[in-house]
């Protein structure tokens, strides 16, 4: 019988513990898959972030870390220094990487650490019970925001991936999304080619994806796949922000 | 000297909680001491919970069940898990709609309450846990009906005044499958 | 007042609130995260200031704000969060500012677990950051003596400027207990002036400065004699524990937070076999009740005592030093979110009988 489809090398045999329609799972093949295709399952390093995610080094299937709470860009940089050859990246959602590890993330990008960041955002903390995430949309409720996020009090969401741009050490930045097929292939072509920029040693690289949690939004998963498109999609563009090799080729 | 430890487990979504939350409620309003302490963490998600109640008429010492004095298992993997913790002589209140096996122990009392099946034929399934609680306050004599039944009054009032009865139907069907 | 159903983490909120304090800063971490949550809701109906920081690093330093400009200000967290407040604390204790600090604890190191633990006395009773400093630490066993103490801890971290922490294992932050609130309700206006917070001189006074930096050798070692000197003060006054049937006890149990409800169940389990096992709680366990541990001890019908804690033995240090060698010392206990039985505690006791 010819094999039409099968699961990535770059995953173990580990059964996700993800609830039903939530998006990690679809950025978990993705990057398993760049691995397993650009042949670096054999000398890559990931780190584990503090988060619905927390798992991680059991899925990928290369060796991997667990740091603490937002450090994982400090992490992946004292692997880097050592293991220069090596392909690096991290895997954390908003609240790791935009609000406990703020400082890690913006301190790797200045440094041009040569490692990729898979950034999960899904405006909420999902492991925690669905409190108010530093990527909350004003409105949005949240645990410690029953009545929604206030302006007023909390400011606007921040989006990363325009501030990590400003950043001269930034090699790669994009936001993309998996909410459609269409989507879906596109994001698999930026994580792919962040992992590409970091093995040319270009700089520092993220891909935010703009990623679903139906358990704390309270929605059903069709519905959260609507809500990512209706309501994040206006504030969180998606989209190349940087790219130095387009710069390069101008 | 009541003392009771009460161990109540099933899938997250089964009421389990609420099981447990209801019943010390009741015992508090009785006079009784109580504690309620749940299982937490991750596994909830989809997996099994459980809580663990205590009602006493003296101070309540731990609010740790090791060693159950009635279990109330809804789901198989429950009974499967807690069955060989039961004191001898306790009970198992085993929710017969989804578990299909009977019990392993014969040193213990088994109720077997086809909650599910009661609250389809009463026309709510959101009933099941109540059927549950009428067998258990049957069988063990720990609360009292009329204090439950009080609390139903409370809780549902004006458009919902009429969840009251159909809650009152489900424990008095519960009790009656404790009878036999 | 009749008994209210209470779930332990929103008790403790409730109960901050009730006594005054006005404003929370903290950053969600299980088993606690019922306490912003509920913070979030209840705060600004109160009139009161509820902000979720980017990290327990920022939280502790909003408190040393918030208190240094003269609110009654807390902040709470769980053993991974705790950690990180380190520094503040020290920077707290140092400025000599009123806080109030929970750690509803889970097992650790690192990530640990959730489920409850009572890894953290070490850092809690000895200091998790730098320098020579102490908070006070209250252990309540259940939520009704939380919700007593909170009213307390407030204002003994007003009395002393110091923080003041509450350390409870994340069973007492999940489980529900029925409360009685008997003190009640703080009045703001009865609250104590604060004529050193910095709230602007408005031409009255002289500047206040709020600050742990003492770079002269002489003014800093001035400052540590001086904190130390309030530290001996609260050891000679603050003690504070509870005994349950340790006259006459053939062996006595010590224990904090809930494994003292646990060698409760022990010592009754020893009894039907004819074992007088009594239990010493202290409830705070920095200052610790040295003496009143030795008293109980050194008494000619105790053979052994027997530490029992949440952790693979923390405070059984603090037991050997209250009891001088008097009688043996032994543990029992789980660590990282297992919690001992009353059977093994009783195994444990007979072991330390011999019998
Ligand atoms: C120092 C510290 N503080 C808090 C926590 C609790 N905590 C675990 S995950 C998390 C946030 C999770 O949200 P996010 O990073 O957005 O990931 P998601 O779960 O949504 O994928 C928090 C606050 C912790 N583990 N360590
Ligand atoms: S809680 Fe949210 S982010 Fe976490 S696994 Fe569930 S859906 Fe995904």
């Amino acid at each position: 019988m010819a094999i039409v489809y099968q699961k990535s090398k770059g995953l173990t045999d580990v059964e996700f513990h993800y609830c039903p329609g939530c998006t990690h799972g679809i950025v978990h093949k993705l990057v398993a898959e760049t691995l397993e295709e650009l042949n670096i399952l054999d000398n890559a390093v990931g780190v584990a972030p503090v988060g619905c995610s927390v798992f991680a080094y059991n899925y990928f299937n290369c060796d991997m870390q667990g740091a603490a709470h937002g450090r994982a860009p400090a992490v992946a940089t004292g692997i880097k220094r050592v293991l220069p050859e090596h392909v690096v990246f991290t895997y954390q959602g908003d609240g790791d990487l935009a609000a406990i590890g703020t400082a890690e993330i913006v301190h790797a990008a200045m440094r041009g650490e040569k490692f990729t960041t898979i950034f999960i955002n899904n405006a909420i903390y999902g492991m925690t019970g669905g409190q108010m995430a530093p990527t909350t949309l004003v409105g949005q409720r949240a645990t410690t925001a029953p009545l929604g996020r206030e302006r007023e009090h909390y400011g606007s969401p921040i989006r990363m991936s325009e501030m990590l741009a400003t950043i001269d050490g930034a090699a790669y930045i994009e936001r993309v999304t998996v909410t459609t097929p269409a989507n879906i292939i596109k994001a698999k072509r930026a994580i792919k080619k962040a992992f590409q920029l970091q093995i040319e040693g270009k700089g520092f690289t993220m891909i935010e994806v703009l990623s679903t949690c139906p358990t704390n939004w309270g929605l059903t998963p069709v519905e959260a796949l609507e809500w990512v498109k209706e309501k994040m999609g206006p504030f969180f563009p998606l989209g190349v922000f940087r790219d130095i090799t387009a710069e390069e080729a101008k | 000297m009541a003392y009771n430890d009460i161990l109540i487990a099933g899938f997250g979504g089964q009421g389990v909680m609420s099981m447990g939350t209801t019943m010390a409620e009741a015992a508090l309003s009785e006079g009784l001491n109580v504690s309620w302490l749940p299982s937490y963490g991750p596994e909830m998600r989809g997996g099994t919970a459980n809580c663990s109640v205590v009602i006493a008429d003296s101070e309540i010492i731990s609010p740790i069940v090791v060693q159950p004095s009635e279990l109330i298992a809804m789901n198989l993997p429950s009974l499967d898990k807690f069955e060989p913790t039961v004191k001898p002589g306790g009970y198992i209140f085993v929710n017969n709609s989804i578990i299909k096996r009977k019990l392993v122990r014969t040193d213990v009392k088994a109720i077997y309450v086809p909650t599910l099946d009661i609250a389809d034929e009463l026309g709510n399934m959101r009933v099941a846990n109540m059927v549950m609680l009428g067998s258990y306050i049957e069988a063990t004599g720990v609360l009292k009906f009329d204090t439950v039944v009080n609390m139903l009054r409370n809780i549902f009032t004006g458009k919902k005044a009429h969840l009251v009865e159909i809650n009152q139907q489900a424990l008095q069907r519960g009790a009656a499958c404790a009878k036999i | 007042m009749a008994k209210e159903l209470w779930k332990g983490n929103e008790a403790i909120a409730e109960a901050a609130i009730r006594a005054g304090c006005r404003c929370y800063f903290g950053y969600p971490i299980t088993p606690q995260s019922e306490i912003p949550e509920y913070m979030s809701l209840h705060m600004p109906k109160v009139g009161g200031i509820f902000l979720q920081s980017e990290s327990e690093v920022a939280a502790i330093n909003m408190v040393y704000g918030a208190s240094g400009a003269g609110a009654r200000v807390m902040t709470s967290s769980s053993s991974p969060g705790v950690s990180l407040k380190q520094e503040g604390i020290s920077y707290i204790c140092s400025a000599e500012l009123p806080a109030v600090i929970v750690n509803v604890m889970r097992g650790g190191p690192g990530l640990g677990t959730i489920q409850p633990a009572q890894g953290d006395y070490f850092q809690a009773t000895r200091g998790g950051g730098h320098g020579d400093y102490r908070v006070i630490v209250f252990a309540p066993a259940n939520i009704q003596e939380v919700v007593d103490l909170m009213q307390d801890s407030f204002e003994l971290a007003d009395k002393y400027r110091m923080p003041v922490m509450m350390i409870m294992d994340g069973m007492i932050g999940q489980m529900m207990e029925p409360v009685e609130w008997k003190k009640p309700a703080v009045k703001l206006e009865d609250l104590p002036a604060k004529p050193w917070a910095t709230t602007g001189t408005k031409g009255m006074r002289a500047p206040n400065v709020i600050n742990s930096l003492f770079i002269d050798p002489n003014a800093s070692n001035d400052h540590n004699m001086r904190l130390h000197a309030k530290y001996q003060h609260i050891i000679a006054n603050e003690q504070r524990y509870e005994t349950a049937e340790t006259e006459d006890a053939e062996l006595i149990f010590v224990a904090f937070g809930t494994p003292a409800r646990l060698a409760r169940a022990a010592a009754r389990l020893l009894e039907e076999e004819g074992i007088k096992a009594g239990v010493f709680r202290p409830i705070t366990i920095w200052p610790y009740p040295y003496d009143a541990l030795y008293e109980a001890a050194a008494q000619d019908s105790v053979k052994a005592v027997v530490t029992v804690e949440m952790n693979t033995g923390q405070m059984i240090d603090d037991v050997r030093i209250a009891v001088r060698g008097c009688k043996p010392v032994s543990f029992v206990g789980q660590a990282g979110g297992r919690v001992p039985t009353p059977q093994e505690v009783a195994a444990a006791a007979r072991l330390a009988l011999g019998r």
